[in-house]
């Protein structure tokens, strides 16, 4: 089977995790190979947090930077940062709402323009879908939600070697069912949301 | 139940690394097992602690590693299959048990697993804990995959009882924090109650034993380099001429990359994973049919020396590379591209790397270092601290923890940090080696693990320094486990002791002690001045609970705050405390109703009275 590399880049506390279980669980489900990596501990307190996860048949739980086939992006800085995992066929796609760091309320820096972040990833990667994941979130019922509208918008560019509904039945099992009606509804708005907001 | 207690051979399911080796510990029939946490192997422990409270296994968080070794020697010398695991640095602190345990030997199969951790992602250093097999004389096996970690347990087990010796289990942060398929084997019954039989010419190490007891070690090595040879663990993939030898998460980014390049006709790649004693007539075969050969392993060249070495022995003389300058680094992790190139260049394959994309005319991100969390009460005891010591040329000492990230600015709390308990007995070096004011910080579990020693030498020799406990109530930063100052009703087990800080900190001769709640800011000032003018030990404890850890048992609520109209924009609130709540909206401070918990430091601080509760 074909190799799909997919790198997952978050702020903590986006739920990064949580969305590579759910894709984890879908491979699982289609019967797809996966394998996944991510870091935990100090890397967690509001730093960056990073997954990867490998379809297919390679046997190594990274990804090389320059090595991506589909960078998913949580927040817009942290996906431009993120550029060196690509290549010129990389297929981004981007939540557009910022989450500034701290860093730049102290002064140290300044957080780069949206709208320049979209148009250099997509002058240099294979294609870019970006779209305020945020809002739809809301829409969905919590801000919280954010993880699964992106995996919805990830399924829609149909990358991915499973379907919505094997993704469907791996929410079902891999979230709380409190908040499972949310999801579910949050999963739907990333789905339609990323249809009507591809940018080529 | 307990996903990984399910009596289901057979079923295939997605587990974290660290995850599938609790598994192989159950599987195995384990019935014992101790640790203190830390990342990269945390999440091992965490699962045993909640198996044990729904079945007969025991388990405990120890004071420290050392402790956990030694309770863990005991039951394996009572004939239970015991496990005991912790960092790679743990295995320091328990590397006084571990060189003579491994003379004294088990009569139970005993595993003790080091989670090593290549590139720092959460540790303080990135030693090479293979060298502690060779150095004690362990038998060692090192997975290369989660679903292999998994496979590994039980025969670590069988390993340690056939040889009657502790079995060295290593992984990386690759391995511990992965995720992927594992099918579940047959569990084994656990035994659970043991027998103690006497053998003080075995067990009691004076001397005169110990002579005899380090030649029957060599003995049992030379036995487990027999098993070593015929493991399948140690095995050969491919029949070309160019060898490769690697191990752990190198063996699977060499097989990818051999096969990226397509000269699978072309190598063979050994995989060492019953690495101590090495397979030396395996490996001393393998060179003889090889034209070259590339060592690829993480950290130190381990394997590269040995491998060398045997060559020298047989006469073979073909090249053996690995850690040169052209091609492998003892820092830090490896990945599949690199391993890819290096494959390409020391057997020389055409190949052109990926073109890298031109990032040169990207903006500077501006930098997201980890942050202490919104309503972390660290934040503001750093804060507290800081003013009290105004004026005065301060070393601040700090330990392992949360709490580490205080030394960021603009808080710039720590100067100093080598290992876990390191602030207390350095303070007492730098108040005697320096006429600089000497204030220390320690969490409260850190604090058990190994700060009490050093507190009784500074009052047995009359230093002179202030140490602030930090008593959040939990291990925070490896993810909430309980330590012996912490209630353990709210964990459902009224019968675990508690240990009170302050009572303990007085019994050890401390003259001042002070006790303060760091919400309570100006009230927590004036408490820690006092302590600072006291001459001799003074101890400061700040008791607030960790808030993730609050929030996460519903023992605290958020009460977000906002900025008022009469703020005048000093910001003394970003400047000086810098909590993550805060953002810059049209030039002006706000405070981030869906992060911010309502600790009120800032509101405390605020010269202008500016910062309210939200009213909803």
């Amino acid at each position: 089977m074909e190799t799909t590399r997919l790198i997952i880049v978050a702020v903590g506390g986006q739920g990064n995790l949580l969305a590579s279980k759910v894709l984890g669980e879908a491979a699982l489900i289609s019967g797809v190979p996966v394998r996944m990596s991510e870091i935990h501990g100090m890397a967690q307190r509001g730093g960056v947090v990073e997954s990867a996860i490998v379809f297919g048949d390679a046997e190594s739980s990274i990804i090389s930077d320059g090595e991506a086939d589909i960078l998913l992006g949580f927040e817009p800085a942290e996906t431009l940062r993120a550029l060196n995992r690509c290549s010129s066929r990389t297929m981004v796609i981007t939540n557009t709402a910022p989450l500034p760091p701290f860093t730049v309320s102290i002064g140290k820096g300044e957080y780069p323009d949206v709208d320049l972040i979209k148009n250099l990833i997509r002058q240099k990667t294979g294609g870019l879908v970006a779209f305020d994941a945020m809002k739809l979130a809301r829409e969905a019922g919590s801000p919280m939600s954010v993880n699964i509208v992106l995996v919805g918008a990830l399924i829609r560019s149909e990358v991915l070697p499973f379907t919505k509904q094997d993704v469907m039945e791996a929410i079902k099992r891999r979230v709380k069912p409190a908040f499972l009606e949310m999801n579910l509804k949050a999963f739907e708005l990333g789905y339609e949301g990323a249809g009507e907001t591809v940018e080529a | 139940m307990h996903k990984l207690l399910r009596d289901t051979p057979g079923e295939k399911i997605m587990l974290l690394g660290n995850e599938a080796i609790a598994r192989g510990a159950i599987e195995a029939g384990v019935a014992f097992a101790t640790t203190y946490p830390g990342t990269p192997s945390s999440e091992i422990s965490l699962n045993l602690f909640q198996i044990s409270r729904e079945s007969d296994l025991y388990f405990e968080y120890s004071t420290n590693e050392k402790v956990a070794l030694e309770v863990a020697a005991a039951a394996a010398n009572s004939g239970l299959r015991t496990f005991c695991m912790m960092k790679h640095v743990g295995l320091n602190v328990a590397a006084d048990p571990l060189m003579t345990l491994a003379y004294v030997g088990v009569t139970g199969g005993m595993v003790i697993l080091s989670a090593d951790d290549p590139s720092l992602f959460s540790s303080q250093n990135e030693q090479d804990n293979r060298y502690y097999a060779k150095f004690g004389g362990l038998p060692m096996l090192e997975p290369s995959s989660v679903a292999e970690a998994k496979e590994m347990m039980p025969a670590a087990f069988d390993l340690s009882e056939s040889l009657r010796q502790p079995v060295l289990m290593r992984t990386t942060t690759r391995i511990n924090h992965s995720n992927a398929f594992v099918t579940f084997g047959e569990l084994r019954p656990r035994k659970t109650k043991g027998k103690f039989i006497r053998e003080p010419l075995r067990c009691v190490t004076v001397p005169a034993v110990s002579r005899g007891l380090h030649a029957k070690l060599l003995e049992k090595l030379g036995r487990a380099g027999k098993m070593s040879d015929s493991s399948e663990f140690n095995f050969i993939r491919g029949k070309g001429k160019l060898g490769i030898i690697a191990n752990g998460v190198s063996f699977h980014y060499a097989e990818d990359g051999v096969r990226d390049l397509g000269i699978e006709d072309k190598t063979s790649i050994f995989r060492m994973g019953f690495s101590n004693p090495m397979p030396e007539t395996k490996i001393k075969d393998f060179l003889k049919k090889c034209e070259k050969v590339l060592v690829i392993e993480e950290g130190e060249p381990f394997m590269e020396e040995a491998v060398k070495a045997m060559a020298q022995e047989i006469g073979v003389t073909i090249p053996i590379k690995g850690k040169t300058p052209e091609l492998f680094s003892r820092l830090f992790e490896y990945d599949p591209a690199m391993v890819r190139e290096k494959l390409a260049s020391f057997f020389e394959v055409d190949y052109t790397p990926p073109e890298k994309i031109d990032v040169s005319n990207v903006p500077e991100i501006p930098n997201r270092p980890p942050n202490l969390c919104s309503g972390c009460s660290h934040r503001a005891t750093f804060y507290e601290v800081k003013q009290a010591a105004k004026d005065m040329d301060v070393i601040h000492p700090t330990d392992i923890g949360c709490y580490t990230l205080g030394f960021l600015p603009p808080l710039n709390m720590g100067d100093f940090v080598i290992c876990m308990g390191s602030s207390v007995s350095t303070s007492c070096g730098f108040s005697k080696a320096t006429d600089q004011k000497v204030v220390s910080f320690i969490g409260d579990s850190t604090f058990f693990h190994s700060g009490i020693t050093g507190l009784v030498n500074a009052v047995f020799n009359n230093h002179n320094f202030t140490l602030v406990i930090l008593e959040n109530g939990i291990t925070a930063m490896t993810g909430h486990q309980p330590h012996p100052g912490v209630e353990m009703e709210k964990f459902g087990m009224p019968d675990q002791g508690q240990i009170n800080i302050e009572q303990l900190v007085r019994s050890l001769g401390v003259e001042h002690v002070s006790v303060i709640k760091p919400f309570k800011v100006k009230k927590s000032i004036e408490t820690i001045k006092e302590a600072l003018e006291f001459k001799g030990v003074s101890v400061i404890i700040s008791q607030e609970p960790c808030i993730l850890y609050a929030r996460s048992m519903k023992m605290r609520s958020a009460r977000p705050f906002m900025v008022t109209d009469k703020c005048t924009d000093h910001k003394d609130c970003i400047n000086n405390i810098a909590c993550p709540s805060f953002f810059i909206q049209d030039g002006r401070v706000s405070i981030d109703a869906d992060t911010c918990v309502g600790c009120a430091v800032c509101a405390q601080i605020c010269p202008e009275n500016a910062i309210r509760p939200l009213k909803n």
